[in-house]
């Protein structure tokens, strides 16, 4: 098996397969999704954007917008 | 990447405020936010009993979770909507988290009280679910309050939720909208429950993160109904500016605050009286709640 990233996303909720290791800011970036709009939970952990998400880590990345009042 | 307070290791970054913290020193800053929210807009003391409108968001539930932490007495009150899956995992959301910390909880439910959830009634009545639901969680809000002895309620809104609001009450030039755009709508005598946001100064990012550091179990789903909803464009649109010229929201939506607001043109007094039908004030004969369900049951 190859060594590779599990990401799980929402709306709609999904999981890709990438190739680590990967910084979370590149992994945002090239997911098209903003930074002010989405927390990056790896394990039970917050991670910041400079993180490097290594080969065989499950990374969640967790929309926090919502339509207001919630 | 290290907390600028203590050089442990970071748990987010917050480019507005040119910062990174720990969970420890993240908490104490939302602590700080929200108390300060609170005393200088002097929304309540801890004499008064405050209900939080809670509705298995992250926003609501972490703002209860502070209110609890400092030393407020609070209550929770939970509506719940009636709309299938989502309106149940929320209450069981919020039912768990209550019991966790031993507070009390109102649970008022749609669907036992009228025979119907807001979706449902939205469709009799013909009106947009968003504003239709709008009209009916003011109104319970307000009720349940007074009935209870409540003077405030908390709602979970934050800097996103306000800032987004502006922009699209400021691109339709909604000025009497404006006007009651505030973080608190005072009890006009009595009249009414204070209605308070403490989370007005905290990005909607935060309050999610809060949540998450904290191990609030919350339902991250959006309700079904708002998919497409204007706010989630406007709140879109606010979030690139923010990317490119991080404190946009705080400096657009505080700035708005801090500027006195023009009078409304000619005075506007507005005549309350009890409405024929449930008792609540309304400017007319009968509040907008009850009309809309006269509507539903014709
Ligand atoms: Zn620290
Ligand atoms: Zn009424």
């Amino acid at each position: 098996m190859i060594p590779s990233m599990k990401i799980k996303l929402y709306h709609p909720p999904r999981e890709i397969i990438l190739k680590g290791p990967k910084q979370v800011a590149v992994l945002l970036r090239e997911l098209n999704l903003a930074k002010e709009a989405h927390l990056v939970i790896c394990g039970e952990e917050l991670v910041t954007e400079d993180r490097v998400i290594l080969d065989d880590q499950v990374v969640e990345i967790r929309p926090v917008i919502s339509g207001g009042g919630g | 990447m290290k907390c600028r307070q203590c050089q442990q290791s970071a748990v987010i970054k917050m480019e507005r405020h040119n910062t990174s913290l720990c969970r420890g020193c993240f908490n104490l800053y939302v602590h700080d936010q929200v108390e300060r929210a609170i005393t200088e807009e002097k929304m309540f003391d801890r004499a008064e009993s405050v209900l939080v409108a809670v509705s298995g968001g992250k926003d609501s539930l972490a703002l209860w979770d502070v209110l609890i932490k400092l030393g407020y007495r609070t209550a929770g009150l939970h509506l719940n909507l009636g709309i299938n899956d989502y309106s149940q995992i929320s209450q069981e959301k919020v039912e768990a988290f209550a019991e966790s910390r031993g507070t009390e909880l109102i649970v008022h439910a749609y669907q036992e009280a009228y025979g119907l959830g807001v979706i449902e009634i939205a469709e009799e009545t013909a009106r947009p679910a968003c504003s239709a639901c709008g009209t009916m969680k003011r109104y319970h809000f307000n009720r349940i309050a007074m009935e209870r002895g409540f003077p405030v309620v908390a709602t979970g809104h934050n800097l996103d939720d306000e800032a987004s609001r502006l922009l699209g009450n400021v691109l339709q030039w909604q000025e009497e909208y404006l006007e009651k755009q505030s973080p608190v709508l005072s009890d006009e005598g009595g009249t009414w429950a204070r209605k308070v946001k403490p989370l007005f100064r905290l990005a909607e990012r935060e309050a999610a993160a809060y949540a998450v550091l904290n191990r609030i179990d919350y339902i991250v789903d959006e309700c079904p109904m708002s998919k497409g909803a204007k706010m989630l464009v406007y709140k879109d649109v606010l979030n690139r500016l923010e990317e490119t010229s991080p404190g946009t929201k705080h400096r657009f939506y505080l700035g708005f605050l801090k500027r006195p607001r023009a009078l409304p043109s000619g005075p506007k007094e507005l005549h309350l009286h009890p409405c024929q039908s449930c008792g609540q004030p309304t400017p007319g004969e009968v509040c907008g709640f009850c009309r809309l369900m006269q509507r539903v049951a014709r």
